[in-house]
């Protein structure tokens, strides 16, 4: 019990507190010394948290319509009927995991033109890949005599997916979101270049203006919160799976 | 109760039937075993019963219904359904297993409750212990009864049994038979029961049905299988010692020699004495004054305890015991395990009710080939 209690409070309270506190402690440093009025003009308060408010917005935002379209489209490829054709498109989402990220940017600015939603869009696209492939995958690793068994009892085809398959798959689809998110972070800050802010224009200023400081800020802070969403994932999943 | 008529099931790019024009009927409150070697179709037939498999060819009924006209979900519900590797959920605890079929027929919850409570009982694992446990906190024994727990939840009044009792050691096998066979004598379920184990058939079946390669070579009663076997194929099966596989259809109860001397734990040394110079094991079973055994007097222990007043106080506690629902057969492996010539037989309150000798054994044996040569 008391064990119980410490784990959850080192996963709820102190590991989100400790990189909070670096997050905070970075900025309030390179705000106070910037070594620089080309740094300086980057590195305010409010441009900070606008940096990262834009780039936590595209990261959350793509990721959970990721979750809603591929979520749902793994199950379907998994039902008799589609199964056939699940194989061909986890090959066709592997294939699609190489193209590199900045291409994709690239591809729909040509289309849709600069701006958050267009990056919003291609993030979208991007992590669907290892969210809809996990799913697939989590529920067809689970061993067919369970499944048959739920059937051969009796139950209803949406009893077995809501009672039975989803929550075995789950770990696994979670593993896949956890992914999304954590290479959406970082995916995120080539947003920049087609206008969309987020921590990428600390980085391609720092970069342009060559000042390290500036760089560095953007870098570490989408570091930062990479390591804190993949976290808060994970307690998220223990504690659904420990109940 | 349920019938095949001409069913044959070909699996899609396969040339060779896995089951070929089976006709057999299932009278209510029988077990039917499908026995035969792997991959003669047993699974695939049973499959067809609750539509897990749609037959290629033929017909099944159930209560002279068509099943093929019947909603599978509301066919299987009427099914309770045991898998070959048992297929418990490994996410939900002992209690939410056994819950599933009631769940699917939206039950009460608190009608729930008490019938898991109830069934976890009757397969003999206490409800407070295992209730929140999950499967994989479980012994392959106790699995296997959560399994049979839950298809008996709903109290359907037909089971399939896929090879319900595979997982587990010989020993442990046994008292699941035994416990199960108990159960369907008040039951009286009608049973499906697939095992490639002929022993088990002969033990469990009502009726057995040898399978070959899709189809069925015998469907008679266990004593016919063994002693007029249709063909080669069941002669082998059922293997050369016939007679010995007899063994496993005869109960304890049915072979216990009650006219056995036994002494009651108060009785006076004289008649202790005077028991064991009678018997021709040279020693005495003791009971206490509500009939239980506690053990065994011996010419020996006579000898070295001068100072005994009663029965009581010289009884060693014996293992070669069987309770009464025990077959000759597991008879006979306690004997050959503990090298006694004989085994006490007790009811399930551990009332002694005789005795068997290896010498009754070789009897029934006889008797047999006796007629078998005839
Ligand atoms: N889903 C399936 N698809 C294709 N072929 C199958 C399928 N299930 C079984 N078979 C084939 O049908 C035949 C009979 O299989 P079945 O499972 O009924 O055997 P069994 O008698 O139960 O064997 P075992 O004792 O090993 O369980 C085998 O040749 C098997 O390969
Ligand atoms: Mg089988």
């Amino acid at each position: 019990m008391m064990q119980e209690l410490r784990r959850k409070w080192k996963g709820w309270i102190l590991v989100p507190a400790i990189l909070l506190g670096l997050a905070i402690g970075l900025t309030v440093y390179v705000v106070n010394n910037p070594g620089g009025t080309m740094a300086a003009r980057m590195l305010t308060y409010p441009s900070i948290f606008r940096y990262l408010r834009e780039h936590v917005l595209m990261v959350l935002v793509s990721c959970l319509l990721a979750i809603g379209a591929g979520v749902p489209i793994g199950i379907m490829l998994t039902r008799p009927r589609f199964r056939s054709i699940g194989r061909v498109v986890e090959n066709i989402v592997n294939v699609g995991q190489t193209i590199p990220s900045l291409a994709i940017l690239a591809l729909f600015f040509t289309f849709l033109g600069r701006g958050f939603n267009t990056a919003v869009f291609a993030l979208w696209l991007y992590s669907i890949l290892p969210i809809l492939r996990n799913t697939y995958a989590g529920i067809m690793s689970i061993q067919p005599g369970i499944i048959e068994a739920a059937h051969g009892m009796g139950m209803t085809p949406l009893h077995v997916l809501g009672r039975i398959e989803l929550p075995l798959a789950y770990p696994v689809i979670m593993a896949g979101v956890r992914t999304a998110v954590v290479i959406n972070v970082g995916t995120a800050t080539l947003a920049t270049f087609i206008g969309a802010g987020g921590l990428g224009d600390l980085i391609v200023t720092g970069i342009s203006v060559g000042r390290p400081i500036i760089i560095f800020t953007g870098a570490a802070l989408s570091a930062i919160l990479a390591i804190l969403l993949d976290h808060i994932l994970g307690q998220i999943e223990e504690r659904l799976v420990g109940s | 109760m349920i019938k095949l008529e001409n069913v044959t099931k070909i699996f899609p790019g396969s040339e060779i039937p896995a089951v070929d024009n089976l006709n057999m009927e299932i009278n209510e409150g029988e077990v039917c075993v499908l026995v035969g070697p792997s991959g003669c179709g047993k699974t695939t037939t049973m499959k067809m019963i609750n539509r897990i498999f749609e037959p290629t060819e033929g017909k099944i009924y159930v209560n002279g219904e068509d099943i093929s006209k019947i909603n599978p979900i509301k066919l299987r519900l009427g099914i309770g359904y045991v898998i070959q590797e048992i297929g418990l959920f490994p996410h939900l605890n002992i209690a939410e297993n056994v819950a599933t079929v009631p769940r699917e027929l939206k039950w009460p919850a608190n009608k729930i409750n008490q019938r898991v409570d109830e069934l976890l009982t009757v397969v003999g694992l206490d409800p407070k212990l295992h209730r929140n446990r999950k499967p994989s906190g479980l012994s392959g024994g106790q699995r296997q009864r959560v399994g049979v727990a839950r298809a008996m939840a709903a109290d359907p009044p037909i089971m399939l049994m896929d090879e319900p009792f595979g997982a587990v050691d010989p020993i442990t096998r046994a008292r699941l038979q035994n416990e199960f066979l108990r159960l369907q004598e008040q039951l009286k379920k009608t049973i499906v029961f697939v095992t490639h184990d002929i022993d088990e058939a002969i033990k469990m079946g009502d009726r057995i049905a040898a399978m070959r390669e899709g189809k069925l070579v015998q469907y008679s009663d266990p004593n016919e299988l063994l002693s007029s076997p249709a063909d080669e194929f069941v002669a082998n099966l059922v293997g050369r010692n016939r007679s010995i596989k007899r063994l496993h259809l005869i109960r304890a109860y049915e072979a216990v020699r009650s006219n056995v001397p036994f002494l009651e734990k108060g009785d006076s040394m004289e008649s202790v004495r005077e028991k064991i110079e009678d018997s021709e094991l040279r020693a005495v079973l003791v009971v206490d004054d509500r009939q239980k055994l506690i053990g065994l007097v011996s010419a020996d222990d006579i000898k070295k305890d001068r100072g005994a007043k009663v029965a009581g106080d010289l009884a060693q506690e014996i293992e070669n015991y069987v309770t009464d629902d025990a077959t000759l057969n597991d008879a006979l492996s306690v004997m050959l395990n503990l090298g006694e010539g004989y085994v006490a037989v007790v009811d399930d309150g551990h009332k002694l009710k005789g005795t068997i000798t290896l010498g009754d054994l070789l009897e029934v044996v006889k008797d047999d080939d006796a007629r078998a040569a005839s």
